[in-house]
């Protein structure tokens, strides 16, 4: 009976195998529950997913709705989208780094490090897809002018939404990190974290070869 | 109203108040839609009191904050979730009383406005799928499943409160509109561009739009939790095909609401982005597209129909075995039904729109993948019937509905083959013939699958019996009440009563609707037979005590356990054998033993994130629906601010001492030995103390 005990549920039958980076045998603590918190978030990134999916496919049949209105060759600036790709590409560089730090390097500054370079690369995004969206507006690109415009309004915004949002759970983990230290719960938010950072950047590759360069095509 | 309150009140003024109208304009017919809408508000506004002092007066606020409020108990949430759907389900039956009352008096005007009329239909679709259907089958899932697959929670317990809470606020929000009016009078479905502002600036379909995008996120989150808690929480042993059949249906459910939940979320997110922010998706001008929201309504909807659909499938199952007394026949061929139904409820939305342009071999294609999902379907049905053969039938209530489902289902089904049909569908698209078709489903499906479960489970859940006369009263009359109602709505749809009429002239459709008005005064019936079956239950249960916890000679592992469970429900986990894990125990003489020892067992604590989600997001979605910025800005500070906050929490589990458990489970042990156990015959009555005797091989009791 106590061998049943010792393993309460299916999951511990398995090694914990989640995909994406495991933390292996360093850190078991807590490492139960990091298995069914990782495999949650990534159901959760397939039902986020359906919600970008969804928003292409409004974009793409709204594309010729411009109602006699400014269409992407007069509004889209591919140097900003470029230097926009980049950023969030290196930023999951970044936090890729961050993720192996955490994996492993005993001394936190490393981490802290990665993690504040991400940070400021998210930040850079977001900042720089408000001045894109800036120029837009006053070329005229505002979202009530054509259905083709509420499209391009309803879907690129998000993904900037969701990055503000990974920066503003970055904050409250670099936080968490301060207050509890290296826990088994901070290292699983950073975990999760990683998982949302790198899906936004698939999301992004997504806009960038289909929002803006199927615009122009 | 003038500029000092405008901040504070946005557009909201003395013009929502339901008697408003018949104020300034008193005809007739306006004073007696003002009385029937202002007797509903004040019904919400004497419940909400007579709720507050009454828990004042019996001094019972701490305790519900304590165990229920903030339980993080699946058992408890599934309860609340349960209760909800109920007091909802109340409003939208007396919704669909004065529909029918309104269509039976309706020759040449009726009693009803036709904005009235509007609003009352949407509302009662609008409850009655995402107030009532969805938290029903939530609740259902919720206390059951972690139950049968030998586990102590869901695998997120403070996010199954988030999701209770989202659900509580849609349907506050709901109710609410009732005092502060107008609904929407879109319908259930909201199609643009009716439902853009150009046609319809006021507040109903914002409170629509909300009180929807709220009920979906909750869906959403406890899809996500049902099927991470079954893929990685079930006790050693419990393979796949092990599974019960009601865990498999919720698994397929929770999958489908993972799926199709994001549909209806983008569509109203975008309908609220037309309307606040001058998009033009939807909208007739500016390269706006209303069949984009069509489409992705129907992405969302038909999987919907088989969410709904589905746990009343799983329920069925347990039931027909259960009181047929025999194994469920063709497990095998009833998972691949369901995980079958589950992938073509993705492939078939467009027959919700046949009429609406695409090409004829579009809607060929569409038609034929409809018909196809008669196929699992009909496996279902013969698998359940072969399960009855030959069985030891007990007609309990539980298998009244079953009954009933079985016929009646069989016959919608059927009618739904007819509609799957294009060049049919266009004679009877958008008449009364589609509102008999679905609502012959859901009725027969899925009420009726939630009322025998209730049946079924209530002893588990509460530790005694429902009562059984007063059950079957309410059974039969669901039954003869829903086919009064609704076989003469085919009738009218083929002589081409449109839906959602307010008056008519043709004197040929008077007697059907006289019909329908009947059959609607039954369900009533039924409804007030409920509540006193209820009432009944609650004043005899000491005598209908089944403490022991296996009242029906259970078959899954819910039933291995007292009644009501305690809250870890298991003191040790179980180790699974087999298929009806919890016969193969009874048979082997293995049920009830002491184990080895009793491990301390970890609980999540108690936690207000539900609460605050609750009150924040009716908070956020009023404010939205009436303009009133600084609310939302408030509330959505609030729950930013609680997420951040929990996020820093570490004390989030309690621990329960081995001592304490092992104290209760040989206490209940030793009431277990002196219990005496009784055969099948005595189901029914004080005898049964939820011990059956054991089966013998061959033996028939």
């Amino acid at each position: 009976m106590s061998a049943l005990t010792a393993r309460q549920t299916a999951a511990t039958d398995a090694p914990a195998r989640h995909p994406g980076i495991n933390l292996g045998h360093a850190h078991r603590e807590g490492e139960e529950s990091r298995e069914e918190m990782v495999f949650g978030f990534w159901v959760f990134m397939m039902s986020d997913m359906i919600l970008f999916g969804l928003l292409f496919a409004t974009y793409v049949t709204m594309l010729g709705g411009t109602a006699g209105g400014p269409g992407p060759k007069e509004l889209f600036d591919m140097r900003g989208a470029f230097f926009e790709t980049m950023l969030l590409l290196v930023s999951s560089f970044t936090f890729g780094m961050a993720s192996l730090a955490l994996k492993y390097r005993d001394d936190r500054r490393a981490l802290v490090g990665w993690l504040l370079i991400t940070l400021l690369l998210g930040l850079g995004f977001v900042a720089h897809e408000l001045y894109d969206f800036h120029k837009m507006f006053e070329a005229g690109g505002v979202p009530s002018r054509s259905g083709f415009l509420s499209a391009f309004f309803s879907l690129v915004p998000l993904h900037g939404l969701h990055v503000s949002v990974a920066c503003v759970w970055l904050i409250a983990l670099l936080g968490q990190l301060a207050v509890h230290g290296l826990d088994a719960q901070t290292k699983n938010g950073l975990i999760r974290l990683a998982i949302l950072w790198h899906f936004l950047d698939i999301v992004w590759i997504g806009i960038f070869s289909l929002v803006y360069l199927g615009g122009l095509a | 109203m003038n500029d000092s309150t405008h901040w504070l009140l946005g557009r909201l003024d003395a013009s929502a108040l339901p008697f408003w109208d018949a104020l300034q304009h008193p005809t007739t017919k306006s004073v007696v839609n003002a009385v029937i809408a202002s007797g509903a508000a004040s019904l919400v506004i004497i419940g909400a009191l007579v709720v507050v002092f009454g828990l004042t007066w019996l001094r019972r606020w701490g305790w519900l904050w304590r165990e229920w409020l903030t339980s993080p108990d699946h058992k408890k949430i599934g309860i609340m979730f349960i209760a909800l759907a109920l007091v909802m389900l109340a409003r939208a039956v007396i919704e669909a009383v004065f529909m029918r009352l309104q269509q039976a008096l309706g020759l040449d005007g009726g009693f009803l406005t036709a904005d009235h009329f509007g609003q009352l239909f949407t509302t009662h679709g609008t409850i009655m799928v995402f107030f009532m259907a969805m938290p029903f089958l939530t609740g259902i899932i919720n206390y059951v499943m972690p139950l049968q697959i030998g586990t102590r929670d869901l695998s997120f317990p403070v996010m199954n409160q988030i999701s209770l809470g989202l659900t509580a606020a849609g349907a506050a929000l709901v109710m609410i509109s009732l005092v502060l009016a107008p609904f929407s009078t879109g319908g259930w479905t909201g199609y643009p561009s009716f439902t853009e502002r150009a046609a319809n600036p006021g507040a109903g379909v914002d409170y629509w739009i909300w009180a929807v995008t709220l009920s979906t996120l909750s869906s959403t989150l406890s899809g996500i939790n049902f099927a991470v808690t079954i893929y990685k929480r079930r006790a050693p042993g419990m393979r796949w095909m092990r599974l019960p059949l009601f865990t498999w249906t919720a698994l397929c459910t929770a999958i489908l609401m993972v799926f199709a939940m994001p549909p209806l979320t983008v569509a109203t997110a975008l309908l609220a982005l037309d309307r606040y922010l001058d998009f033009h998706l939807f909208t007739a001008d500016l390269g706006g597209n209303m069949m984009n929201y069509i489409n992705l309504f129907w992405a969302f909807g038909h999987p919907e129909v088989y969410i709904l659909i589905l746990p009343a499938f799983g329920i069925f199952s347990e039931v027909f075995s259960t009181f047929a007394g025999k194994t469920l026949y063709g497990y095998t061929a009833l998972v691949i039904a369901t995980l079958a139904i589950a992938v073509l409820s993705f492939t078939v939305w467009l027959h919700h729109f046949f009429t609406m342009g695409q090409s004829a071999h579009i809607n060929a294609i569409f038609g034929i993948a409809t018909m196809l999902i008669g196929i699992p379907t009909g496996v279902k049905i013969y698998d359940w019937m072969l399960t009855l053969f030959r069985g030891r039938i007990r007609l309990s209530v539980p298998m009244i509905y079953a009954s009933g489902f079985i016929m009646l289902f069989v016959l919608g089904g059927l009618t739904g083959i007819v509609l799957a049909v294009p060049s049919v569908d266009y004679q009877v698209h958008n008449t009364l013939f589609l509102v008999a078709h679905f609502h012959n489903m859901l009725i027969p499906g899925l009420l009726f699958g939630m009322l025998a479960g209730t049946n079924f489970w209530f002893p588990k859940a509460f530790g005694f019996r429902l009562e059984e006369r007063w059950g079957r009263r309410a059974a039969y009359a669901w039954i003869v009440g829903f086919m009064l109602a609704f076989f003469p709505l085919y009738a009218l749809g083929v002589l081409g009563m449109p839906r959602r009429t307010v008056a008519f002239f043709t004197p040929a459709y008077l007697p059907w609707t006289l019909t329908a008005m009947v059959g609607a005064v039954i369900i009533l019936l039924a409804m007030t037979c409920l509540l006193v079956q209820l009432w009944v239950s609650v004043r005899d249960r000491h005598l209908n005590a089944v403490p022991i916890g296996d009242p029906w000679d259970g078959r899954s592992l819910e039933w291995a356990v007292s009644s009501p469970p305690p809250e870890y429900n298991f003191p040790v986990i179980p180790e699974i054998h087999g298929r009806d894990a919890f016969m193969l125990e009874k048979e082997r003489g293995k049920a009830y033993q002491v184990p080895d020892e009793y491990p301390d067992i970890v609980l999540p604590a108690n936690s207000a994130m539900g609460v605050i989600v609750a009150v924040t997001g009716t908070a956020i979605a009023f404010g939205l629906t009436w303009y009133q910025w600084w609310l939302v800005l408030l509330a959505a500070g609030i729950t930013l601010a609680a997420v951040i906050t929990r996020g820093f929490c570490r004390d989030t589990t309690r621990t329960l001492p081995g001592e304490e458990v092992r104290r209760t489970h040989l206490n209940w042990l030793a009431q277990v030995r002196a219990t005496v156990p009784i055969d099948r015959s005595q189901e029914q009555s004080c005898a049964n103390r939820g011990l059956p005797l054991p089966p013998v091989e061959g033996a028939i009791q």
